[in-house]
This record gives structure tokens, sequence and C-alpha cells, in this order.
């Protein structure tokens, strides 16, 4: 037997060993559709219990909205469940290449080509448009998707500090010997909820004649006054060679990302990226829900406006409750704990209140960061969030963190 | 030694740290300590490589060797001739 009892007790002890740092993951089930009232069942094998989701990113409350139901159904009656190729063997159909013009329009870019996921869409798009004659300078807070595209591509890497434009400005000159430059962010970052300076990163491009790519998986659909996304909100529209997004979290919450952007780079996708190249197309149900999703969106703003009135009353809430937060001004609001085991603490307490809220800790975040991100939804009415508020302060009181600073918590619990 | 363990502790405070990080020392963990995460310690690696002219084997700039100030110091005066 090849798996023997070395090789199975080398992987037991490192568990253990990932056991006893704290850090080990486990699944809460959640038995009911997603939405802002969700049934768990945590830990395994317990009663199953009511609470307030604080923690998606069902950003507009599409997840399980009736009309994206009854669109992914159509799709499903009409061109079946799954295609069994990829795209370009005989994956494509009608409604892919629908979707892709409706999301080139969407964003206002010139093209768009769908990937598997945005996972997908950014360990693949590196690597097709880049030579080992390029660098890449990313900001030190992209995502984990984005790093490994960068590790896939043979073009040089170098960083920056997270949104610090000065020093953007001195890799460029750095850098001013290679053959392309492209500057890489997240549009909203995804563990601090701040966004980019893209109004500034797009005249630095200009200046140094670098192209700047964008993942703007935590705005699509809502940030930006008709919910375009960080290009829109900072007035760049069509000056972004590469947005990535996904399908994943606002736009309807299923799965998919796509590349979209300049012409020819979605077109050497098409040709050498390989997420696209060998991994299967998209379900057709899913490509039907994510065009009902579109619609909704281009006819109404009223979901992204709830949102924006949700989001800024949960901030101004936990404010008021004394809460040390990160500054910005999306739906993702992170409630600062600094010390990993108080986060864990802090989440579970919350849980016992009926509130989901999880919490993140080194390596997620950096070390002595450690925090409880909250997430605010269209989905969520007034209720929702008065309780989980009350839920809040609770616990907040049982740890002795309200009104103080970052300094009087790492004292109290370390970092 | 001096010299080159200030240059590099310098090129760092410059490179890596933000405004509200605590101080560094020549035996702080870089790495294993947060402050330089791995994937951003190619430019650290190029900054030594253009100073003091030497090319450093991607295995001997491991994220162990490169922990400290005083280890980097060490395996750059390796190249040094
Ligand atoms: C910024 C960012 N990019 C990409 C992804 C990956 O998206 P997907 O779930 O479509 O693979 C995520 C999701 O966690 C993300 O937060």
């Amino acid at each position: 037997m090849a798996y023997s009892e070395r090789v199975r007790e080398t992987y037991q002890q490192q568990l253990g060993g990932i056991k006893d740092a704290g850090l080990f993951k486990q699944e809460r089930f959640i038995h009911s559709s997603q939405a802002a009232d969700i049934e768990v069942e945590f830990p395994s094998g317990s009663a199953l219990k009511n609470v307030i989701n604080m923690c998606a990113n069902n950003y507009l409350g599409l997840s399980s909205h009736p009309d994206v139901i009854k669109a992914a159904h159509e799709g499903l009656d009409t061109r079946g469940y799954g295609m069994s190729s990829v795209r370009f063997i005989c994956g494509t159909q009608d409604i892919h290449r629908e979707l892709e013009n409706k999301v080139t329009e969407f964003l206002g870019t010139e093209d768009t080509i769908l990937f598997p996921s945005c996972m997908d869409a950014n360990a693949g798009v590196f690597e097709a448009v880049l030579t080992k004659d390029d660098v890449m300078i990313s900001d030190r807070l992209v995502h984990a998707s984005i790093i490994d595209g960068i590790r896939l591509c043979a073009a040089e890497h170098d960083t920056f500090k997270h949104s610090n434009m000065d020093h953007l400005e001195k890799k460029l000159q750095l850098h001013a010997d290679k053959r392309f430059k492209i500057v890489i962010t997240d549009g909203v970052f995804s563990m601090d909820g701040d966004t980019a300076k893209l109004a500034e990163m797009v005249s630095l491009c200009e200046q140094y004649d670098a192209m700047l790519f964008l993942d703007d998986s935590h705005a699509s659909g809502f940030i930006g006054k008709t919910g375009r996304g960080t290009h829109e909100q900072c007035g760049v529209v069509g000056k972004i060679d590469i947005i990535t997004t996904t399908f994943g979290k606002a736009l309807g919450g299923a799965s998919g990302g796509c590349v979209s952007g300049r012409k020819e780079l979605v077109e050497m996708c098409r040709q050498r990226a390989r997420p696209y190249l060998f991994s299967n197309t998209v379900a057709p149900v899913v490509v039907s829900g994510v065009l009902k999703v579109l619609d909704i969106l281009s006819a109404s703003t009223e979901r992204r406006d709830k949102l924006e009135t949700n989001a800024d009353y949960w901030r101004k809430g936990l404010t008021e409750a004394g809460f040390v937060l990160k500054e910005g001004d999306t739906p993702i609001i992170p409630v600062m704990l600094f010390n990993a085991k108080l986060a864990q603490d802090v989440s579970r307490d919350l849980f016992d209140e009926g509130i989901y809220a999880i919490g993140f800790f080194f390596p997620v975040v950096p070390q002595g960061q450690a925090r409880i991100r909250t997430q605010i939804s269209a989905g969520h009415e007034r209720h929702h969030l008065d309780k989980a508020l009350e839920a809040f302060i609770k616990v907040g009181k049982k740890y002795d963190i309200l009104g103080k600073t970052k300094q009087e918590i790492i004292a109290k619990y370390g970092k | 030694m001096e010299e080159m363990k200030k240059a590099i502790l310098e090129y760092i405070v410059e490179e890596y740290l933000e405004d509200d990080d605590d101080e560094i020392t020549f035996d702080s963990p870089l790495i294993s300590g947060g402050i330089v995460d791995s994937f951003s310690m190619v430019s650290l690696k190029r900054f030594l490589e253009t100073k003091y002219s030497i090319s450093i084997p991607d295995e001997k700039a491991t994220p162990e060797a490169f922990d400290t100030v005083d280890s980097i110091a060490t395996v750059v005066n390796e190249f040094v001739s």
C-alpha cells in the first residue's frame, strides 16, 4: 500500500499542528438558501439554529432572488444542465456570448471572456498576455488568486505598499526599462473594505506608460452611482485595461468570473489562458441567472442604493457603540480585535446570540490585525441590523472593548 | 559588516514598513514576523544583488535565510568577493 503509516502520520501531525495553533477551519452547515436569515447546523450534529448572516458576499441580496431563480430554471429547461465541454470545443452556447456582450456593456469595456471562476481568470490572465520582458507591479494586499496568477507568469514581479502612490511611482520609475509594465490592484480590498485610488493610478499609468489591471470582485454590481464598479466611482470608466470580476458574489452568487477589457488582451486570453482552454464551460443555468442579474441592475439602482444606506447605518451604529473599525465606505466593515483568540471568542459568542460573523486572523490578514469582517447586504432589513448591533454591543461589553482604542485592546488581549 | 547591516535595515524600513509599524532591529523576524511577506521578498533580493553586484541563487534566498537582517548579511557576505 502506497499510503503508508509514515505518510499518514506525517499528515496527521501537520493537521495536529494547525489545530494546536488555533488555525483549524471548520465548516458550518447551512440548511437553507443564502439570505439574511439562515438556518445553521454548528457544530456539526447540533440542532439547527436560526441566525442572521453578516458575512456573505451576497451584497445585493440576489443569491436567492425569485426572478434570478426563475431565469435559471428557464436556462435549465431551454439549454440543459451541462455542456460537457470546454468553450472552444463544443461548450459555447449563444447565451455565453450574449453574457460576454452584456458584461462588456455593463463594465464599459471593449470585450469580455468568461472563466469558470474569477480565481481562474486571475490565475490565467497574466501568463496569457505577458512575457519575461515585462513587469507586474502589484499592491501588497491583492487577493490570493492574483498572487497565484503572478506566480504562474514569466514576467518579473514587484510590489508596492498598500495604496501608497509614491511607492508605486518609485516602482514605475525603477522598471522603466521593461517592455510592458502592468499595475495590479483590487478595486475594493476584501479584507479591509477600502477602495483603490484608481484615478491616481490611471494618471500614473498614463505618465509612465503602464497598463492597469483591476480585480473588481467586491465592487461589481454596487460600487459607483449605477453599480458598475470602482472605476465608475473613481471616474475612470474606459481607462482600465483589464478588469476581472466574479459572478460568485453580488452578481447572483452562483459561480463564474471573467476577464473584461482591451479587445486584444481578451482575445489573447481566448487563445492562451489555460483555465479557459482546459476547464469546463460555465453551466447554462448559471449563465441564464447572471443575464437576469444584469437586467435587474441595468433597469434600476434600487438595490445598490439600499445597500449603501444599510452599510452607512451599520457603520454608524458600530462607531457610536465604540468599536474600532477599518476606515472605508463600502459594505465590507471590519471590526478590529487585533488578537486571534479574541476574534474567535467574539465570533462564537455572537453565534450564540444569533449572529453569524466570522473571525479572520493570520495568515488571512497580517499578524496582530485579527478582526470580525462584517458584510452588509441589500437583503438586510433594518430589524436585522438592529438585532445584530444589539448582539455586537452585548458581546463587546462582555469583553470590555467598547470605547477602547487599538492600543488599549492590544494591551488587554495582546496582538 | 556593520555598514552592510545598516544599509539593509534602512532599505527594509523604507520598502516594507508602514508608518504605524514598530521599529525593527538586526534580529527582528521579518518574514516569520509578518513584516515582509515571502511574495514581496523579490524587491529585497533585487536590491541586494544590485547594491553589492552579486547574484544570489534562488535556493539561497529562502524565507529562513532572509528572516533577519543578521542572516541576510550572512548570505550576502558569502557572495561578495
Ligand atoms: C478579490 C477577489 N478576487 C477573486 C476572487 C475569486 O472569485 P471566484 O469565487 O469567482 O473564484 C475572490 C473571492 O474570494 C476575491 O475576493
